[in-house]
This record gives C-alpha cells, sequence and structure tokens, in this order.
C-alpha cells in the first residue's frame, strides 16, 4: 500500500482548489453580466421584458441549483448535445448567479428615494439620463457590499459541480478520500480551503459596508 | 395671455378623486398661494402641473407647452416651469455646485464651463456661493432648500412651483428660505406655491387659491380672501 503525506494530500487539493477559483471568477464575471442585463429588462418599462426578467429570477431563485447542474449537463445530452462537465458547470452556475445578482441590483435601484426620481425628472431628465446620472452612481455604492457578500455563495456553489464530475475542490477530496482513506485530514483540508476563500470575502463586504455607510454619507 | 393654463383638471386615485375639475389660468408674474387642509389637493394639483402626476381630464398649459405623457412633451413642458420639493431631493452624490450644474449638462448639454458661472451666478443668488464645494449633507435644511432654488432657477425657467417648501424645516431656518422667495417674486419670477405660510401669502402673493374637497372653493387676492371669507370652510380653515 502507498503512503501518502499530509503535503501530497494539501498539495492535490490546493491543485484542484484553482479550478474552484477559475469556476467562481467565471461564473461571477458571467452572472454579472447577465445579472445587469436581466436587471435592466426587471426595471425598465417594457412590461413583457419586467414579466420575462422577473419570471427568470424566480425560475432560477425557486430551484435547487443541483437540479439547474443536473438539467445541463444530462439534459442537454438527451438531446443529443454533448455537454462537458466544465461547460455545464460554468453555464449552470452564470445562469443562477444572474438570478441573485439582477435581485439584489434590483433592490439596491429602488432603495433610492422617490424624490431623487421626482427632482431628476423635473429639471427635465429622461428615463435613461436618470438612471445613468441620479440613480445607478447612488445604487452602485448600496449595492457593493452585498454583491460581494453573495460571492461567497458562489464560491460554495462551486462544491456542486463535483456531483457532475467537474474536478474542483470538492472532487478532489471525494477522490484524494478514496486513494488515501483519510476522510476526517482530505475533508478537513477541503474545508480549510474554502474557509481560507470565503473568509476574506465576507470581511470584505462588511468592511467596504462600514466604509461606504460612514455617517450615512453618500459620497 | 397667461402663462399657465389649467383648464377642468380631474384627477382620480382609483375611486377617489381628489381633484374634481379645476380652472385656474396664471399670469406671468404672478404669485400665487394655493392653500387648504392637507387632503384638499393642492399638493396634486402642482404635482399634475409638471407632469409628476398624469392627469384623466381636462388640460394644463405651460407657455404653450402642453401636458402630454410622453417624454418629448413631459421634457418642453418641464423645461418651461421647475419645481421645489418639501424634501428638497438634492443629489447626495454631488457637491452643491455639481448639483447645480448636472442637469443643465445632461438635459440641456450646455459646456461644463458655462454650466459652471451659472451655477456660481445662482448660488451667489441665494445666498449660497461659497457652499460651492460642500455636500449637500453638510449643509442645514434651509441651505439645501437654498440649493434646490438655485438647481430649479440655473434651468431658466419660465415658472416655478413650490410644494410646501418650507414645512420640512426648523422654524428658524424658514425665514432664510422665504426671503429668498420673496426676492424672487420681487424680481418678476412666476411662482405657485403650496403653503402653509400664511403671513408671507398674505404679504407676497398677488393671489390666493384655497382648495377644498378637489375644487377650487374660493380665489382671490389675499386681502379679500384674509380679510373677507366668503364660504364657511375658508372661514374655518383660517380659523376666524
Amino acid at each position: 500500500m502507498i503512503e501518502f503525506t499530509t503535503w501530497d494530500i494539501l498539495r492535490n487539493l490546493l491543485l484542484a482548489a484553482r479550478w474552484t477559483v477559475v469556476l467562481s471568477l467565471v461564473s461571477f464575471a458571467g452572472g454579472g453580466l447577465l445579472g445587469a442585463a436581466i436587471l435592466v429588462l426587471r426595471i425598465g418599462r417594457g412590461r413583457w421584458g419586467r414579466r420575462l426578467a422577473k419570471g427568470y429570477v424566480e425560475l432560477f431563485q425557486g430551484t435547487p441549483l443541483l437540479m439547474q447542474l443536473f438539467l445541463a449537463f444530462f439534459g442537454l445530452a438527451l438531446f443529443g448535445i454533448d455537454v462537458p462537465a466544465w461547460l455545464a458547470a460554468g453555464l449552470a452556475l452564470i445562469l443562477w448567479t444572474a438570478s441573485f445578482l439582477a435581485e439584489i441590483w434590483r433592490g439596491c435601484v429602488e432603495a433610492i428615494a422617490r424624490g431623487q426620481w421626482e427632482a431628476s425628472a423635473s429639471l427635465g431628465m429622461g428615463y435613461f439620463q436618470q438612471m445613468r446620472w441620479v440613480i445607478l452612481p447612488q445604487a452602485l455604492k448600496i449595492a457593493v457590499p452585498p454583491t460581494v457578500g453573495f460571492s461567497v455563495q458562489v464560491v460554495k456553489g462551486t462544491a456542486l459541480t463535483s456531483i457532475i464530475g467537474f474536478v474542483e475542490l470538492s472532487k478532489a477530496g471525494t477522490i484524494v478520500t478514496n486513494a488515501t482513506f483519510q476522510p476526517f485530514t482530505v475533508y478537513g483540508f477541503v474545508a480549510l480551503i474554502y474557509f481560507a476563500l470565503c473568509f476574506p470575502l465576507s470581511q470584505a463586504s462588511r468592511i467596504l459596508e462600514r466604509k461606504l455607510n460612514v455617517a450615512h454619507r453618500n459620497h | 395671455m397667461s402663462l399657465i393654463e389649467i383648464t377642468e383638471v380631474k384627477k382620480r386615485f382609483g375611486d377617489n378623486e381628489v381633484l374634481k375639475g379645476i380652472n385656474i389660468d396664471v399670469a406671468p408674474g404672478e404669485v400665487i398661494a394655493i392653500i387648504g387642509k392637507s387632503g384638499s389637493g393642492k399638493s396634486t394639483l402642482l404635482r399634475c402641473i409638471n407632469g409628476l402626476e398624469t392627469i384623466d381630464e381636462g388640460s394644463i398649459q405651460v407657455a404653450g407647452a402642453q401636458l402630454l405623457p410622453d417624454e418629448v412633451h413631459l421634457k418642453a413642458l418641464r423645461l418651461k416651469v421647475g419645481m421645489i420639493f418639501q424634501s428638497f431631493n438634492l443629489f447626495p452624490h454631488h457637491t452643491v455646485g455639481g448639483n447645480v450644474m448636472l442637469s443643465q449638462m445632461v438635459v440641456k448639454k450646455t459646456p461644463k464651463a458655462e454650466a459652471e458661472a451659472m451655477a456660481r451666478r445662482m448660488l451667489d443668488r441665494v445666498g449660497l456661493l461659497h457652499k460651492f464645494d460642500a455636500y449637500p449633507d453638510e449643509l442645514s435644511g434651509g441651505q439645501q432648500q437654498r440649493v434646490a432654488i438655485a438647481r430649479a432657477l440655473a434651468m431658466q425657467p419660465m415658472a416655478l412651483l413650490c410644494d410646501e417648501i418650507t414645512s420640512a424645516l426648523d422654524p428658524e431656518l424658514v425665514q432664510e428660505v422665504l426671503a429668498v422667495v420673496k426676492e424672487l417674486a420681487r424680481e418678476g419670477m412666476t411662482l405657485l406655491m403650496v403653503t402653509h405660510e400664511m403671513r408671507f401669502a398674505r404679504d407676497v402673493c398677488s393671489r390666493v387659491v384655497f382648495m377644498h374637497q378637489g375644487r377650487v372653493h374660493e380665489i382671490g387676492p389675499p386681502e379679500e380672501v384674509f380679510g373677507a371669507p366668503k364660504t364657511a370652510e375658508l372661514r374655518q380653515f383660517l380659523g376666524v
């Protein structure tokens, strides 16, 4: 029987953690772009756009991420489309992230006092000018802490992709456990690595919240 | 020739008819106070003139610009008539100067240097030029409201609507804002103000409108409205 040192275990886990990081970044960036597009529809003036965006958000928030992953991976295969695990994982996470970010940001836009809309309207600004110059600059500031906070959920969400065979941190944990028969050590490390990724993010969110909110200063 | 023509304006919120056929014509340079109990429709009327509320029937015209619900007509109307709010509504992410410059640059595409010069003139007019680089939350309520007036004036409107502009202010700050409004009136600006400052209405206004249950109940020069109220409702409102 081959002996595995602690360093062997940790090294393999860290190598796999790179994919957790990459997948998180891709999901967050892609989800952010798509989320922004959904936000535009959601707060826009087209009734059908609003409905579509609302439906999207409810669909992806109302079903487990795991089901979405299954559908992306096995579901598309049923139609003869062969989807590699990394693509299914990235796609599902992007769609899922977008639904949450769109909703978080909608809340931020709606948190801007009605008076700001009225004052800018009374000065002759059109909808897009109001958005561009008055509403979004203020909403953006409120949006930073919850957005950074949500990135923690994205990092943890990537763990689910192990189930469709994408080798990231969790999947690597399972593989290494099967080889070493040391589940406690291995999953202990896995948990620590996740914590090391998430803790700075949640800390950053907290600090940003305090910084952007000092005595309710808005500038 | 009237500057503002309000003709048979009706407005409903659901089943509740808040304006039941309003007719008021305002001549250029007139200063009009709208008084009445809360719920009498006075704020709603003011908001309709600026297109912040749509109207169900009737028409509103300001210097030839008709109130219609599309963005092009609304913009044309709003360039002719500015509005000051009870809650100031300054843009908190801009400096005082930025507040006065923003809409000039965005809406009128005025070059920055020109917009800044205009902002300085207008802030000087309300006595706040020295606050050009301050942010709104560094100002007192009275100062914020004066900035809001400067911001509206910088768009060079033909008339100003003032919606209870001193109601959110501490008593000692009311006078500084009223002094600015009085100065505007003296310079010939057309003003329509919803107000609870009866003494100010009596001293400064050319006409007083008393609204009651969505109608213009009495209208006339202040001596008449305050001195010899004709209806029981107005007498009760004035407490005489």
